[in-house]
């Protein structure tokens, strides 16, 4: 027997008996920022490769949803904040070892890329829509001619965003469940997985929505693959993390993980697109709103159950 | 200068006075501690051993939390002290998901808060709160780099361990055993 009791009584609110610092605010924030970033990361790429007429969807449309994601998702993160008057002190430091602070600031910049991406636009998507004044057609203009740059800039930080929806929990050493740096790739694939998802649900184009649903089935391929070598790693580990991965073999978060965030928002929209590009007809939401469930649900439950997973003493 | 503590866990009563001696000595809010005792049991009955400790933040050498800490809030102080700059605090969570000896709590007025060695009374050439108070003299504080400081004798004199090393943590509470 092994028993550690606090017999001093310690019930500090958020810490005992269990963590739990972070609740839907923080998750919901990493889903916000991961779909955005799979949005523009789709947009930027295939602008660059010169395809804007064949994939209006993923450049034009699907991208003007980005900046509310973008910032609903910075108000999230401000709501999870305890001290919130002094929010402007994230913006006074850049500490790279923090990735709360370079994701603080990466927001920082791909906010308003993305409004100014989705602005140069908006009078393409809507003919009657009118700037009002001279300098904002002027600046649309410049913007206009430098979309190459923007594109550029979004590829960039898209990349670096979707990373670090995963980075930000793999940091913590502290709570093994998350000390695994395959969360940095696997939130990247899950949220460019959103990101075709939605651009797929948004397309009126035949052809853009098959060739979504073709990248969404590799992603969600790519996923699963993660997924089971996160398994493999823990179990190949220290203890500690074992009990992590017990949490999910067994333990509280089996079934939640394995039938919402792997089952439904996986493997069957992943069966669903594999009919759709066999030839059968089959509505993009459905697929594309699975997807999105299962995103939302991946991020959800891996930061309740990171807070749950701890050292043994 | 490395500031540091001893506990000697076989002195250790569990009477909690270091406890309440902390939350008057650093106004902890009520409802809330700063360091606390744990009691550990291992064996099969009737062969039960029973260790005690008094617990707080190790003042990790290479800690955590100020590492991930966005605005540099968290920090260390002379003598390795960790301490968190109320103003600069955004609250944001990160240092107390990073700790892990959960240490750390969110105070009710929204920065984050935690043992500080009592480095008010330590500056003044005193001993922290816990130390002063403990009726069974448990508890040795000190700098390490010093070679007569009472926590330095202590550690020399006896074997001792710390808590989960393999946390890469480095902490600088020292539990004899
Ligand atoms: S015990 Fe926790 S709060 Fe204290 S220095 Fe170490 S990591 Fe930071
Ligand atoms: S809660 Fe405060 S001290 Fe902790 S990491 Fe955030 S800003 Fe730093």
């Amino acid at each position: 027997m092994n028993e550690e009791i606090i017999t001093s009584g310690r019930m500090n609110y958020k810490i005992d008996p269990q963590l739990h610092i972070w609740g839907w605010e923080i998750p919901l924030y990493l889903f916000l920022g991961g779909l955005a970033a799979g949005i523009l990361f789709f947009a930027a790429f295939y602008y660059l490769k010169n395809r804007d007429q064949e994939m209006p969807s993923a450049i034009k449309t699907a991208p003007l949803i980005t900046p509310l994601l973008l910032i609903i998702g910075l108000l999230a993160l401000f709501i999870d904040l305890n001290h919130k008057l002094y929010f402007w002190r994230l913006y006074t430091t850049i500490k790279l070892e923090s990735p709360m602070s370079w994701g603080a600031w990466t927001l920082m910049v791909i906010t308003p890329v993305s409004i100014i991406w989705s602005a140069t636009y908006v009078r393409e998507l809507y003919p009657s829509w009118d700037w009002k004044f001279k300098w904002l057609y002027d600046l649309e203009g410049f913007f206009i001619k430098n979309r190459k740059v923007l594109a550029w800039i979004m590829i960039f930080f898209s990349v670096i965003l979707g990373i670090y929806t995963g980075i930000l929990l793999s940091a913590f050493n502290a709570r093994p469940l998350w000390n695994t740096s395959i969360l940095g790739p696997l939130f990247l694939a899950s949220g460019l997985s959103a990101g075709a998802a939605y651009i797929m649900m948004t397309s009126v184009n035949q052809l853009e929505r098959k060739l979504f649903s073709q990248i969404d089935l590799v992603l969600i391929g790519i996923e699963l693959f993660l997924i089971i070598h996160m398994f493999m790693g823990f179990l190949a580990s220290t203890e500690v993390q074992i009990e992590a991965a017990r949490l999910f073999l067994g333990g509280p978060y089996t079934l939640p993980f394995w039938t919402i965030a792997v089952f439904t928002g996986m493997i069957v929209p992943g069966i669903l697109e594999f009919l759709e590009i066999r030839g059968r007809r089959i509505p993009a939401y459905i697929p594309g709103l699975l997807i999105i469930i299962g995103n939302i649900s991946l991020r959800f439950i891996i930061v309740y159950a990171g807070q749950a997973s701890r050292y043994l003493y | 200068m490395r500031y540091a503590m001893a506990i000697d866990t076989r002195k250790c009563v569990g009477c909690a006075d270091c406890v309440v001696a902390c939350q008057t000595e650093n106004n902890v809010p009520i409802g809330y501690c700063r360091d606390w005792i744990v009691e550990n049991t291992t064996g099969t009955y009737p062969q039960l051993q029973l260790e005690i400790r008094s617990e707080r933040c190790n003042h990790c050498a290479n800690s955590p939390c100020v590492r991930c800490c966005p605005t540099g809030a968290s920090h260390y102080e002379d003598g390795g002290i960790v301490l968190v700059e109320a103003g600069d605090c955004i609250g944001c969570g990160a240092c107390i998901a990073s700790c892990p000896y959960d240490a750390r709590y969110p105070h009710p007025d929204g920065y984050v808060d935690k043992c500080t060695f009592c480095i008010h009374r330590v500056r003044d050439g005193q001993k922290p709160a816990c130390v002063a108070v403990c009726p069974t003299h448990c508890l040795y504080f000190g700098d390490l780099d010093d070679p007569e400081s009472e926590v330095s004798v202590i550690l020399k004199k006896r074997k001792y361990k710390t808590l989960i090393p393999e946390a890469g943590t480095d902490p600088q509470l020292y539990f004899l055993t």
